[in-house]
């Protein structure tokens, strides 16, 4: 018996085909997985299940059902709900009043609520308390609430958009819990991640998408995770391997005992210690969430450490200010390239001049120079091969992809020492994140040293000439990208090994079983 | 190239025109409402702009409209609301007034000492909230309007004959200013005089438009008030601009009290006008906070309020012209957010079909994106 079943599904965007005859066919009681690269077309599909965007061409059915949704109110009527990456709570309200908002009509606001919440806690082990005010709920708990709160309104089956990204390796085992205990009840899940061990230890389907379609489907236990990670990135993925070593034994960025502190005294970043020499990739590996956003800000100087030290070269830089450090040499790739990168509803060219108003060819004196900065920006968007039609477009008109080369090319232009690349190649297309580590790659060749930060592991083992491991805001552990796998490197990330990741010579033994000893080689 | 472009000047004036002919309409229900023709009021309105004299007016409160929305629209442009320029031109003025008749330089030294003191007092006013922000916190929103209020009773304690005060009939004034800190106005024959310091409106407006546009400072500016966490990352201090834009925008708030000061008035007294601060408000948002659309819009307010008397003659209120602003005012935060949020989506769907039909700049090589995510 199928509980959603999607058939052709096609969704075209300005210019590019978001999703392309897609198949899904997700069985009751079960919990289905939906895996695929940052921007492979998964939250577009799960978009139009939900109801957010309608699709042009395809069918959904809901238990055997045709259906049409115009809007999330209709998927919640046919029991579809979604739990969204970013929670949708009012923190200054208590879970029961977050629960009810919006469906009052339901049970009401008052004792039939509570009770009806409370049986739903206990029933699927959620552990809701519906008195709490949500402001002094953990990440994982408020998780449950937005759970709770889909079943609240008669969900039958649940969309999960990546919702392990926020959590630390025990809560995910105990969201798994949850899954499980739901799949038991009848309900389906349905899974995004594009993490492939999760994947495989909590699905009980899996269907692959890549560039916008359904490429495949999968059982857990006949797959292994190469298996499927070939049938993610498929044969045409360029490899980000770097070919030969180019690491110097000189210094460019040298940070000493980095300490950042929360305003309540929890250590964001604790004893961070490293240097990149001339030439070298770094690349930080961690679950997000460990401490890299509070890194980059204080390499970038958007916050003061705590105490600790930065130097550039010879010059200790810990007290410079974010553009002295950019005029400096240190570019800067951002996380969030709309938050930090870009100005939106400004022309091109106008982004083009964001965070480098000071240097040369923009500016004269205090003058800007705009015929200067529009010349550049055309070089930029032909080197880099930004598809725009001009360069007075607004950069909310491009793609994020073409945002993200204009971003590195910008970056690129004034030939940093040192770049911060904070995932360079998120939500791009293939082909463009081969052109971005092409970039990156060249670079490193004329002597440039790069902290590279990534979710993509393949990415930070193929970019790599070091590695190292942060968790809970301290490097634990350092690793060969030579001869490191994902897995090995993914289980690090949970904090499960600390030390010096040496490769374990078996390459049978099975996925499942993280690197149980890894060699203590304190370095 | 060219057709982004014409888009743009499309976009620029849809918004304004279609507040405009909402605000109009409305006026014209309110008027039906109240039982009085439609058309009339409008039509007396439009006649009186053919007199030179009405014209003269409008120009020279235009004037000082047109200063007080520039202050608004700095703070505009980085996000932050300077509410306080009521406060700032009014103590900026009575102090030039003060100055005026206390110095006596000549011309060529008094009227720079003057527009100084304008300057300085404004920036000092409107700087208080600044530094509350970036020290404390406070909202410049809730600071400036404090200090319109403690402005109001300044002037007041200035106003005593034991301080500047002097005491012209049931007047207060700050007595009379020396000659040499008068500005002459243009003469136009039986219309009267425009205003000298309507030209410093014009340099004011000019120079906005090359600080904002021309100069790393503007564009840093710009930039804090596009996106603040961008603007942070790219090198901008945050506390800094925030500071400078207070500063700034309080020092031209304190010339919009001079055309009148030193053009007509010569002291500063209970009958100097008084709500021009908040007018600029409207007037920057009318505007856009765009140095020509300024202009226009301080044209149109000028031209509502010296026209309007009329109507007191021929059975109908002036309030009307008070009611149409205040709607214009609330068209116009409308009808630029819808304007502003289709033009963006207009573009992009456009970025998209050219893309899609392989208009791509500088593209040598054929290959087309395919399915992209």
């Amino acid at each position: 018996m199928t509980a959603v079943e999607l058939a052709g599904i096609t969704k075209r965007f300005p210019g590019v085909v978001a999703n392309h005859d897609i198949h899904l066919s997700v069985r009751k009681g079960t919990v289905h997985a939906l895996v695929g690269e940052n921007g492979a077309g998964k939250s577009t599909l799960m978009k139009i299940l939900y109801g957010m965007q309608k699709p042009d061409e395809g069918t959904i059915a809901v238990d055997g059902e045709r259906v049409s949704f115009s809007s999330p109110a209709d998927a919640i009527v046919r029991g579809i709900g979604m739990v969204h990456q970013h929670f949708m709570l009012a923190d200054n309200l208590t879970v029961l009043e977050n629960v009810v908002l919006g469906s009052e009509k339901l049970h009401g606001i008052g004792a039939k609520a509570r009770r009806k919440i409370k049986e739903l806690s206990e029933r699927y082990g959620l552990d809701v308390k519906p008195d709490l005010l949500v402001e002094e709920l953990g990440v994982a708990a408020r998780q449950r609430v937005e759970i709770l709160k889909v079943l609240y309104r008669g969900a039958r089956t649940l969309i999960l958009d990546e919702p392990t990204a926020v959590l630390v390796p025990q809560e995910v085992d105990a969201l798994f819990a949850n899954l499980r205990e739901l799949r038991s009840e009848g309900l389906s899940v349905i899974f995004i991640s594009h993490k492939l061990g999760e994947v495989l230890s909590v699905a009980d389907e899996i269907t692959v998408i890549r560039r916008g379609t359904t490429v495949g489907t999968a059982v857990p236990a006949e797959t292994t995770p190469r298996q499927l990670a070939e049938m993610m990135v498929g044969s045409e993925l360029p490899t980000p391997e770097t070919a030969g070593s180019t690491v110097t034994d000189r210094p460019v960025v040298s940070v000493e005992k980095l300490r950042l502190a929360a305003p309540g005294g929890k250590a964001l970043l604790d004893d961070i210690s490293f240097t990149i020499h001339e030439g070298e990739i770094l690349g930080i590996a961690g679950v997000e969430g460990n401490g890299q956003t509070e890194l980059v800000d204080a390499l970038i100087g958007l916050r003061p450490p705590d105490s600790g030290t930065i130097r550039l070269a010879d010059e200790e830089i810990t007290a410079w200010p974010t553009r002295r450090r950019r005029e400096q040499g240190i570019g800067y790739i951002p996380e969030d390239r709309h938050r930090h990168g870009l100005l939106l509803e400004a022309p091109l060219w106008e982004n083009r001049i964001l965070g480098h108003v000071t240097e040369k060819p923009l500016a004269k004196g205090v003058w800007l120079d705009p015929k200067a900065a529009q010349e550049d920006t055309r070089r930029i968007v032909t080197k880099y091969d930004v598809r725009t039609p001009g360069i007075d477009v607004t950069a909310a008109s491009l793609s994020g992809g073409n945002q993200q080369k204009l971003i590195v090319g910008r970056e690129m232009s004034h030939k940093p020492r040192f770049l911060i690349a904070a995932h360079p190649t998120r939500g791009v297309d293939v082909g463009a994140q081969a052109a971005i580590w092409d970039h990156i790659r060249e670079a490193r060749r004329e002597g440039l040293a790069v902290l590279l930060i990534s979710a993509d592991l393949d990415e930070l083992i193929g970019l790599s000439d070091t590695l190292r491991v942060i968790y809970n805001g301290k490097l634990v552990a350092d690793a060969d990208p030579a001869t490191i796998t994902p897995e090995e490197l993914g289980s690090a990330m949970t904090g499960a090994a600390t030390g010096h990741l040496a490769h374990e010579e078996t390459p049978e033994t099975s996925q499942a079983d993280a690197p149980e000893s890894p060699e203590d080689e304190a370095r | 190239m060219k057709k982004f472009d014409r888009e743009r000047v499309l976009l620029a004036v849809a918004g304004p025109v279609i507040a405009l002919a909402v605000a109009f309409a409305l006026s014209a229900i309110v008027l039906l409402a109240s039982g009085k023709s439609p058309v009339e009021p409008y039509a007396l309105m439009f006649e009186q702009l053919s007199f030179s004299d009405i014209q003269v007016l409008i120009i020279n409160q235009a004037s000082m409209y047109y200063i007080a929305a520039l202050a608004v629209a700095i703070g505009f442009r980085m996000n932050l609301f300077n509410i306080g320029v009521d406060g700032q031109y009014q103590l900026g003025a009575m102090l030039a007034a003060v100055v005026g008749a206390h110095v006596a330089l000549p011309a060529g030294l008094q009227v720079p000492l003057l527009i100084l003191t304008a300057v300085l007092t404004g920036a000092f006013w409107a700087g208080i909230a600044g530094v509350l922000k970036v020290t404390r916190g406070v909202s410049e929103v809730v600071a400036t309007i404090m200090l319109n209020a403690i402005a109001t009773s300044v002037i007041a304690y200035l106003w005593l004959p034991n301080v500047f005060g002097v005491k012209v009939g049931n007047n207060n004034t700050t007595g009379e200013m020396h000659e040499s800190g008068w500005i002459p106005g243009i003469g136009m024959g039986a219309a009267g005089e425009i205003y000298g310091l309507v030209l410093l409106a014009v340099l004011l407006g000019i120079g906005y438009w090359i600080v904002l546009n021309r100069t790393r400072f503007g564009f840093d500016l710009r930039a804090s008030g596009a996106s603040q966490s961008a603007a942070a990352a790219s090198g901008v201090d945050p506390k800094r601009m925030v500071l400078s834009a207070m500063l700034i925008s309080g020092g031209i708030a304190g010339l919009a009290g001079l055309p009148i000061l030193l053009g007509d008035t010569h002291t500063y007294s209970l009958n100097f006008p008084t709500g021009i601060g908040f007018l600029g408000i409207g007037i920057a948002l009318l505007g856009r906070n765009s140095p020509v659309g300024i202009a226009f819009a301080a044209l149109l307010w000028a031209w509502l309020d010296k026209a309007s008397p009329e109507l007191d003659f021929h059975g109908y209120d002036k309030e009307i012209a008070v009611i149409m602003q205040g709607l214009i005012v609330l068209s116009v935060v409308v009808s630029y957010e819808a304007v502003r949020e289709w033009g963006l989506r207009r573009q992009q769907r456009r970025v998209g079909a050219e893309l899609a039909a392989g208009h791509v700049l500088g593209n040598t090589d054929t290959t087309k994106e395919v399915a992209g995510r």
